[in-house]
């Protein structure tokens, strides 16, 4: 079997496209311009938080506390918008993956310093990040009419815009475009830099990294805190794009992305993953998730569909590491 | 004559009072191929890692051209031309073959950014330098072990090392990539680059090196050139056997009952085939052979671990289908594996409860386990193998290895097991304790009648003990040799043929 | 001599168990401190002792898969089922409310029961299967079975929750035995059990030999696939029994009842001592963190403090428990 066909990107890309390829044959209507443009614009936040948890995935590490700090970050950012009255984008922007950052700081200081489980201390730190917010901040939801227009107004951009035959109007948003860049960047990072190949190196084999010269504490910390940096931006642009900030949203999604980033081909033993088997991981998640209401299937079968996918693509992936189990 | 390129002269280290090296001496001359020989245990690595730098001596000094040289550190040892390659390779799995080679370049050079066009050009030239062809782009791990180990070699070679340690390199090759390995390392020496050769592989030290040092318990107990080693004179010096040791016969009786182990045309496809073994109650038949001959998979296989065998299997008479590990306990046959550490012990467990692992099941009334009489069986077991400890509640870890081993041995012995198959049973196990161990499967062979399959390297161990001696060729038997007729040095030379 | 090194040894062994039973007394203390006349009350250890157990199990079902080094993350999906499928009997026998419903009696309560422990049996069968012989990791196999059995709460139940169980049903969750709340009793009695098990059975010291090393007990003749199964299964039977204590309480049953339960039952089992590496775990410990973690709680309510601070103030414990655990280790 050529190399090509054996990579797991490949398999993935494959899936995907006998899915679309089924469900147009199913339903013709299906794939209209509109469902394209939601299916692409439900892949942003998603995908954005995938980034960061593939690249402490292949350093052989994990982080589940991603969306808490996404949460964290984004309320934080938007009480401080609403109390100074500040109307902009780039600062706020910022400021969310700062703030994601510096909580990413506190996840790899546990891993590092005191060597505990990624597992625990990302579910630790998780917890933590979320009970504060909750019952220090409070848990007030802030609703469109409370949102900074700056925000919204942003997340409102389009690329493409279309009048439909029946009045309606769709549009592809502009931040696919932001989470492209961003897949982009994270790519060129793990493939172009030497903290990148450190972070390959180090899932492979830590202490052969350490003997080779790489600084495993820097790379520590380069992971999670691009993960934390990764899971603040989604935050604050997560409610730009709702309209509508409850801190209790995306509760769970951690396991989301996860299943996407392994679905992807990322390795749960760290020194295997891609930007590109990521970003089909989530497009699969999100397919399936969508096509189901484009398929005139009751929502309620999602979370079974996206369960048995799971299941499916992890047996595949342990026959495929069997040998490293044996 | 060239001064010698490195020196040990009277180096001593010790960790938390036990003494890993004692008054060691060692030279290497240039373009020389010298084999460092000892078992598991006997100070070998920390050599290594003293000249390396990884380790400061207590006591001695390194000389290095003439001149002494000291402190060592691991980069300064890499500037005197010093590459180690050790037993794992260092290497990613997960990367390919071309970042592999690069990426101690890329490191040293504080490189941000990868160029991929200059990452492949280093790997093209470190290739090129050895003389090997490999897919550049292929991922590490799907390399056999030989081609890993090239990648390996490459990389130390990229320094321009006068002095390549090779630790046990030959572990996980075939026959046919050690000969490949000593091409290359012959091709090594021609250029002038000295190699020290670190091994308990006799067969393979007496092939390839010039001059031989061994080392026992931390101290060299002999050195020279290799013309004047051979198989048994190198295991007498690593293992310290006494020559005049009592040796164990079987003799068979008049009217013998059936054998206790009997297989006909026993095989597993592409691991051994057609194998006849026998083996009578009481007596103990050797197994030998050159890595890869399929010794431990035949041991396995009769442990039940491959269901789906050729050929039957007797025991005392009666035919038997070993189609799971729980049917060869059943039918009373028990295996000590090779690796003790990761296939035999718990080492997070009490002494107690890992010679108490297997029978949990045979103690239990009414599904609880009888405690009571668990700790009897477990401390008779104790005393009955001589297990040095005050209590079996310590950790299992905190026994030396000759008493690890005997509580390996001692699980099995809880269950009235009737044919024992031991898997280098006193590797890595001081002197003192060998002797004991081989007494007490002596022992049991005679006096319990038990049948003894005894897989080993150890020459002399192998002829003390056995009756007979089988040797293993790629998957077959191919000699029969009984040890009334057969000295050491016969048996020796017969493995010494097998190629 | 030997009694000196016995009693040191002995302390160093159970030094988890003491820090625990030290942790729970010095938040009881704190808690009586901060607020004597409100936590001292007879009424707040009641409650907790009606909401306790539920979370409990699910603590003990975290704690079995961790033993043989996995992780189980379906329990709350598979709580939530047992609730869901009892109800959904309850209601097509009984009707969706009223007399019919709430009156229906011991048998079908019953039939219930082993309705909603049958699911757990089955769940656990699955994850053990996917597990042990497809040999998915843990980790992702349970987040795959979550997943599925949300999903098929959500399409049994439509999304929203079943409201109205029978009374008898309902008492499991509510009712006293002898003056102490019948959930706190049905706990006590299964963690006591569990314990036995783990302790004095072959399997439960096998899975603690397979936590401790995988290739050795199948060297040793353990049945590690059979042995992984049964725990797995076992992990299921609990988290349907907490399913069952939870929509008995509430008198409903709920896809995403529960869910912050799940961190906080891998957090008790951890503080518990259970290492996730596998191999060393015991009953005791999690309730010694049980309890702590509910005292905190109690209290912080009756501060009027958000439950959510609770959460913070574990998540923080977990990170300095473990921290200093690891500096000990480290030191000796």
């Amino acid at each position: 079997m050529s190399p090509l066909l054996r990579r797991s990107e490949t398999v993935i890309f494959l899936v995907v496209l006998v899915a679309v390829v089924v469900i147009g044959v199913i339903n013709p209507a299906a794939w209209n311009l509109g469902n394209i443009f939601s299916l692409l614009r439900a892949n942003v936040i998603t995908g954005i938080m995938a980034l960061g948890v593939l690249t402490v995935l292949i350093s052989g590490g994990i982080d589940i506390s991603v969306p808490y700090f996404a949460m964290a970050a984004m309320y934080v950012t938007l009480l401080g918008m609403l109390n100074t009255g500040y109307s902009g984008v780039a600062l706020p922007f910022i400021a969310a993956t700062l703030i994601g950052l510096l909580l990413g700081v506190l996840n790899a200081f546990f891993v590092d310093r005191m060597r505990m489980i990624p597992m625990i201390v990302t579910l630790g730190t998780g917890t933590m990040v979320r009970g504060f917010l909750l019952g220090v901040i409070g848990t007030a939801n802030i609703n469109i009419d409370r949102m900074p227009p700056s925000l919204i107004h942003f997340a409102s951009l389009y690329l493409v815009k279309r009048v439909q035959p029946d009045g309606t109007t769709i549009e592809l948003s502009a931040m696919i475009v932001i989470y492209l860049a961003l897949a982009l960047l994270v790519h060129l990072l793990l493939r172009h830099t030497m903290i990148g190949r450190g972070v390959y190196a180090m899932g492979g084999d830590k202490e052969a990294a350490r003997r080779a010269g790489f600084d495993v504490r820097r790379v520590t910390y380069f992971v999670y805190c691009l993960s934390g940096a990764l899971a603040g931006f989604a935050g604050l642009l997560y409610v730009s794009m709702s309209w509508l900030a409850n801190p209790r949203d995306l509760a769970g999604a951690e396991m989301d992305v996860l299943a996407a980033v392994v679905l992807g081909g990322a390795s749960i033993f760290g020194g295997r993953g891609s930007v590109l088997g990521t970003m089909l991981g989530v497009f699969t998640l999100v397919l399936v998730n969508n096509s189901l209401i484009i398929l005139h299937v009751s929502t309620t079968w999602q979370r079974v569909a996206v369960g048995v996918i799971v299941i499916a693509a992890t047996a595949t992936t342990a026959w495929r590491d069997r040998k490293r189990l044996a | 004559m060239p001064p010698p390129l490195i020196e040990l002269r009277h180096i001593s280290k010790h960790f938390a009072g036990v003494k890993a090296l004692d008054d060691v001496s060692l030279t290497i001359a240039p373009g020389e191929i010298h084999c460092l020989a000892g078992e598991n245990g006997s100070g070998k690595s920390t050599i290594i890692k003293v000249i390396s730098g990884v380790y400061q001596p207590d006591g001695g000094e390194i000389v290095i051209d003439g001149a002494p040289a000291r402190p060592l550190t691991p980069i300064s040892t890499i500037a005197h031309g010093v590459q180690v390659i050790f037993q794992d390779f260092s290497l990613f799995n997960t990367l390919t073959v071309a970042e592999n080679l690069a990426l101690s370049t890329e490191l040293s050079e504080r490189r941000r950014l990868v160029n991929w066009r200059r990452v492949r050009k280093v790997a093209e030239e470190a290739l090129a330098r050895l003389g090997v062809q490999l897919d550049l782009d292929a991922d590490l791990d799907t390399l056999p072990t030989s081609g890993r180990q090239l990648v390996a070699i490459a990389r130390a070679l990229m320094s321009n090392p006068r002095l390549l340690i090779m630790d046990e390199p030959t572990t996980a090759l075939t026959r046919k990539e050690v000969e490949t390995l000593f091409g290359i390392v012959r091709d090594i020496q021609s250029r002038g680059i000295s190699i020290l050769f670190v091994s308990h592989k006799m067969r393979e030290m007496l092939e390839i090196s010039e001059r031989i040092t061994v080392l026992r318990n931390g101290r060299v107990v002999g050195e020279g050139p290799t013309g004047g080693w051979d198989e048994v004179s190198i295991t007498r010096a690593m293992t310290g056997h006494d020559p005049s040791g009592e040796t164990y016969r079987w003799t068979r009786p008049a009217a013998p009952p059936p054998p206790r182990l009997e297989t006909r045309g026993f095989g597993v496809p592409g691991l051994f085939s057609d194998v006849n073994l026998t083996i009578h109650p009481g007596e103990i038949v050797g197994l030998s052979g050159l890595l890869g001959a399929g010794r431990t998979e035949l041991a396995m296989a009769l442990f039940g671990m491959y269901p789906a065998y050729h050929g039957s299997i007797r025991i005392d008479g009666q035919e038997v289908r070993l189609g799971s590990v729980q049917d060869a306990i059943a039918q009373g046959i028990a295996y000590v594996p090779e690796d003790r550490l990761g296939e035999g012990l718990f080492l997070t467990q009490t002494i107690n409860r890992n010679l108490l692992a297997s029978s949990y099941g045979a103690l239990a009334h009414n599904g609880f386990i009888d405690f009571v009489q668990a700790h009897k069986r477990s401390s008779a077991m104790i005393k009955g193998m001589q297990i040095a400890t005050a209590t079996g509640d310590r950790p299992v870890i905190e026994l030396s290895g000759g008493n690890q081993q005997r509580v390996v041995i001692g699980r099995w012995l809880m269950n009235d097991e009737r044919i024992l198959v031991l898997n280098g049973p006193t590797v890595g196990v001081d002197v003192g304790s060998k002797a004991g161990i081989h007494r007490k499967i002596r022992d049991l062979a005679a006096s319990a009648g038990l049948a003894v399959l005894m897989i080993s390297d150890d020459v002399p161990e192998l002829v003390q003990n056995c009756s007979r001696i089988v040797l293993m060729h790629r998957g077959r038997f191919v000699e029969d040799l009984p040890t009334s007729e057969a000295t050491e040095a016969l048996v020796a030379d017969r493995l010494k043929a097998l190629t | 001599m030997s009694n000196a090194m016995d009693l040191r040894r002995f302390i160093s062994r159970e030094a988890n168990l003491l820090q625990l039973l030290g942790l729970a007394v010095l938040i009881f203390l704190l808690m009586t401190a901060l607020d004597p006349d409100k936590f001292l009350r007879a009424y707040n250890f009641e409650s907790i002792t009606f909401l306790a157990p539920e979370l409990g199990l699910l603590s003990l079902a975290m704690m079995l898969s961790m033993l043989t080094g996995g992780i189980d993350l379906s329990v709350i999906g598979v709580a939530n089922l047992s609730g869901i499928l009892a109800g959904l009997m309850f209601h097509a026998v009984g009707g969706a409310h009223g007399p019919a419903l709430s009156q229906l009696s011991l048998s079908w309560v019953a039939l219930g029961v082993a309705i909603a422990v049958c699911t757990g049996l089955l769940a656990g069968a699955l994850n053990g299967f996917l597990i042990a012989k497809v040999r998915i990791t843990p980790i992702l196999a349970t987040i795959g079975t979550g997943q599925l059995f949300v999903g098929v709460c959500l399409v049994l139940s439509g999304g929203p929750a079943i409201v109205g169980f029978p009374d008898g049903w309902d008492a499991i969750g509510n009712a006293k035995l002898l003056g102490v709340a019948l959930p706190l009793v049905l706990f006590v009695a299964i963690a006591g059990l569990l314990a036995l098990a783990l302790t004095r059975t072959p399997l439960g010291i096998n899975l603690q030999l397979i936590g401790a090393n995988p290739k050795a007990a199948v060297f040793a003749g353990i049945r590690k696939s059979r042995a992984i199964l049964i725990s797995y299964v076992a992990s299921g039977a609990l988290a349907s029994i907490a399913g069952i204590l939870l929509s008995a309480r509430v008198n409903a049953a709920k896809a995403d009842y529960g869910t912050s339960y799940l961190l906080e039952a891998v957090l008790i089992s951890v503080l518990g001592g259970t290492n996730p590496a596998g191999g060393k775990a015991t009953v005791l410990g999690v309730a010694l963190a049980l309890v702590s973690l509910m005292l905190l709680s109690s209290g912080f309510q009756l501060m009027r403090f958000s439950n959510f601070l609770v959460d913070f103030i574990w998540g923080a414990f977990l990170l300095i428990v473990i921290a200093n655990n690891a500096l000990r280790s480290r030191t000796r």
